[in-house]
Parts: C-alpha cells; sequence; structure tokens
C-alpha cells in the first residue's frame, strides 16, 4: 500500500484508507484514481503533480 | 518597455499583529444593517437604513484612499505561530450566527416597521452587501480541510443562497483560474455585465456536475442526503421559506433583491480578481500552474479588512488553506484600489476598461496574444493592440 503526497499543500492518498468523502474506498489503488482528479483540499495541482510519500 | 509588475514591492517584515484586532471590524459590518436601523429609529435620519451601502460604496473606497496600503507580511515562524491562534478563527465563527441575526432582524422590520419605500430599499441593499461578507466568510471557511470548518461553510452560504459555492469554487474555479475554460475568471474585453451572465449559470452547472462526480463514484444519486449543495440550499429553504410563511408577498421584494444583489457582489468580486490574466498553455497541452501573476491583488488596509484579507488573491491562489490572518502579500499584479473602489470602477464598463486594459497588457508586456481574450472581441482588441498603442 503506497501514499502519494501533493506537492503543493501537502494532502496525503494514502490506498490503504483512500478517501471517504472523495469516494475512493479504503484500498483504492493510485492506478484507479481518475487522471483528471486534482487535489481535494487545493486543487492548485494535478494527480499527475503528486508524488510517492515515503514515511 | 513596461514593468513585469505595475507595483514595484519592497518586501517589509512585522513581528506585530498590528491588525489582531481589526479583525472585529467586518463583524460589525455584518451587523451593520441593525446598527442603521436602531439608529434610524433614534434619530428619523432617513440615511441610517442606507448604513451599509454607504460604509461600502463610500465610506471604505475613501477609507482605502486616506489609510492606503498595508504590504507587511511575517516571517515564516511568526506566520505559523499566528496562523495557528485560534482567536482568528473564533471571530470567523462567530460571524456565522450574526448574518442569520441580521437577516431576520432585517426582514421582521421592513415587513412589520418599516414605514417607507426608501428605508426598505436601503435595509434590502444592506443585507445584499452583508449577504456578500457571508460569501466571503463561506469561502475562507470552505476552504479548510475539517468537517466542522467545511460544516460552517455550508450554514454560512446558506443565508445568501449560495450553497453551490464550495463544490463550485474549491474543485471548479481554484483547478481552471486564469483559464478559458473557467467562468469565474474574466476575458479582457469582458463587460461585468455580460460576465455575470456567463459566471452565475456557469458556476452553478460546473458545482452539480462535479458534485455528481464525486457522487457518483459512491454510488449515490445527485438527489442523495450526501449532496453537499443541496445540503445547504435545504437551509436557505427553511429560511427563506419561514420568512415568507411568516410575512407574507411583502418581504418577497427583499428576498429577490437582497438575493440576487448579494450574487452580484461575489460575481464582482471574481470579475476583478482575475480580469484579462491567462496561464499559458504548456507543451504538453496543460496550462501551467497557478503563479502570483495570475491574479489580481490589492493592498488597500480597509477592504482589506472588510474582506478578511481576500484581497492578498495570489497567495490565496498559491495557498488555498492559509488562513486569512497570514495570508502574504506578494510581488503580484496590483489592482488601482481596494475591491469596494474597483466594483464601482467595475459597474462602469468604459471606466473600467480604461484604468484596467493597459494594465493587462503590460503584465504580458504588451503581447495581447498572451491575454485571456473575450472570444467575440478578439480580433477587434488583436487590432486594436497591436498598432503599438498600449495606453489605450
Amino acid at each position: 500500500m503506497n501514499k502519494y503526497v501533493c506537492p503543493g499543500c501537502g494532502y496525503i492518498y494514502s490506498e490503504e484508507s483512500g478517501d471517504e468523502f472523495e469516494g475512493f474506498p479504503a484500498g483504492t489503488k493510485w492506478i484507479d484514481i481518475p487522471a483528471d482528479w486534482a487535489c481535494p483540499s487545493c486543487a492548485v495541482r494535478d494527480k499527475q503533480d503528486f508524488q510517492k510519500f515515503e514515511d | 518597455m513596461a514593468q513585469y509588475n505595475t507595483y514595484n514591492h519592497v518586501e517589509k517584515i512585522k513581528t506585530k499583529d498590528t491588525k489582531r484586532y481589526l479583525w472585529w471590524l467586518p463583524l460589525l459590518v455584518a451587523v451593520s444593517p441593525i446598527i442603521g436601523i436602531k439608529i434610524y429609529e433614534a434619530t428619523g435620519n432617513p440615511l441610517f437604513p442606507w448604513l451599509t451601502p454607504i460604509l461600502w460604496y463610500i465610506f471604505i473606497p475613501l477609507g482605502d484612499f486616506v489609510f492606503g496600503r498595508d504590504d507587511a507580511n511575517y516571517r515564516d515562524s511568526r506566520s505559523e505561530e499566528i496562523e495557528n491562534d485560534v482567536f482568528y478563527k473564533w471571530l470567523v465563527f462567530l460571524s456565522v450566527p450574526l448574518f442569520y441575526v441580521t437577516w431576520i432582524y432585517s426582514a421582521w422590520w421592513i415587513a412589520t416597521v418599516a414605514n417607507s419605500t426608501t428605508a426598505y430599499l436601503g435595509v434590502t441593499i444592506g443585507v445584499a452587501l452583508t449577504n456578500g461578507l457571508a460569501l466571503v466568510v463561506g469561502h475562507e471557511l470552505g476552504h479548510k480541510n475539517n468537517q466542522q470548518e467545511k460544516n460552517l461553510a455550508k450554514l454560512v452560504l446558506a443565508v445568501p443562497a449560495y450553497g453551490h459555492f464550495s463544490a463550485e469554487h474549491n474543485r471548479g474555479h481554484h483547478k481552471d483560474v486564469a483559464t478559458p475554460d473557467d467562468p469565474a475568471s474574466a476575458r479582457l474585453g469582458e463587460s461585468l455585465y455580460k460576465f455575470i451572465l456567463r459566471e452565475i449559470p456557469g458556476a452553478f452547472v460546473r458545482a452539480f456536475h462535479d458534485e455528481n462526480v464525486r457522487l457518483k463514484r459512491k454510488g449515490k444519486s445527485v438527489f442523495s442526503i450526501e449532496n453537499q449543495i443541496l445540503q445547504s440550499f435545504f437551509i436557505t429553504f427553511l429560511l427563506y421559506g419561514g420568512a415568507l410563511y411568516t410575512w407574507g408577498p411583502v418581504i418577497l421584494p427583499f428576498i429577490l433583491i437582497s438575493t440576487l444583489w448579494g450574487w452580484q457582489f461575489l460575481s464582482t468580486s471574481n470579475y476583478i480578481e482575475h480580469y484579462g490574466l491567462l496561464r499559458q498553455k504548456q507543451e504538453d497541452g496543460r496550462f501551467e500552474r497557478t503563479r502570483p501573476e495570475h491574479s489580481w491583488n490589492a493592498d488597500h488596509i480597509v477592504s482589506n479588512i472588510m474582506t478578511f484579507h481576500l484581497q492578498r488573491h495570489s497567495d490565496h491562489h498559491s495557498r488555498p488553506t492559509r488562513r486569512y490572518q497570514v495570508l502574504r502579500s506578494d510581488d503580484a499584479p496590483q489592482l488601482p484600489t481596494g475591491y469596494a473602489g474597483c466594483f464601482t470602477m467595475a459597474y462602469l464598463p468604459f471606466l473600467w476598461r480604461k484604468v484596467m486594459d493597459h494594465r493587462v497588457l503590460e503584465q504580458y508586456n504588451g503581447d495581447i496574444l498572451k491575454a485571456n481574450l473575450d472570444p467575440k472581441k478578439r480580433d477587434a482588441l488583436i487590432r486594436k493592440y497591436t498598432k503599438g498603442d498600449s495606453n489605450e
């Protein structure tokens, strides 16, 4: 399970917990997130700008 | 050759929060229609039902002229301290019930006490302006990443009947800002009136579209109880419906005028915030990232206090979740005055274009093709501004 971070605001998408509000249940893989999805926190950066996050 | 920025900014650093107690002032404006009514009842002076419009359209622009700019920022460590100080967010929370009190008291007063059409109209336009301020507060709250503030945003946005704002603004406007795809970014050559007619329906459609996409992913219908937009509009329905049921048709002009004028307040803010500015397309077909040069700013202190620093707009678009009290003044395009004065200019399209079009061109060193152009005026604008005359 991986995590991805928005380089603009620091929002973290975790595959393990998903994002319930956004409609991504726990376990939703990064590859299954729509390509046109933007950061739900700032909308300044898009999916393709996100970086892999290491704890 | 024109300067990259029309206002050369020398960064000032401060450590003391001199504005701390000034942030009470917007709360006073939030109840100013009631203050106006009370003074009117005490003195009989017919100007006082018009207190709020007089404040917004005369005294705030005058205050900007007299007190000028405040472009100081904090050092990062101090900024973090001030951002985490709960005093500031509690002021915003406290304003939320005040918008309800003002709306309900004003509605009651015009339905049962007001004895002239001018008093009715003055209070109505006053409430329209406090509705505009409620939208500013809803904007501040709706950007935060916690459910408490998001819920307060829905509650406060119900007063001006603009429950779709958070969905539209956060996911739509911030994503598409300063591109031709954004109904909430004004184009060079577009009048305020044309913009309002494009923006208000465009924003509504985009909000429902985006909310529908989100709900579909969850396997829910757009009419589900989870629809954030409908939740807010349900509160509006209770407020407006309750007033109509209690006081009858006499309240209808109040509701229509204050609501539509409040929407106009928001639309006019959007109009001046990005007028003519354009994010350029990159080779990969994406628009360049939103940067400070894609928003207009005004550091004028009086109107900035009244709008919770909304006029430090470039920084807001760079870091949308940053709290109002620590928004930074950026080296970015500058409006000639604060929002209150710019509103009146925008109401007069010939004046607005005279003041702003050359500012847009200066941002692009005279290259009109880099601006966000009104497609219907594109050819005429290119002809006009490629003759080397960038001052007209």
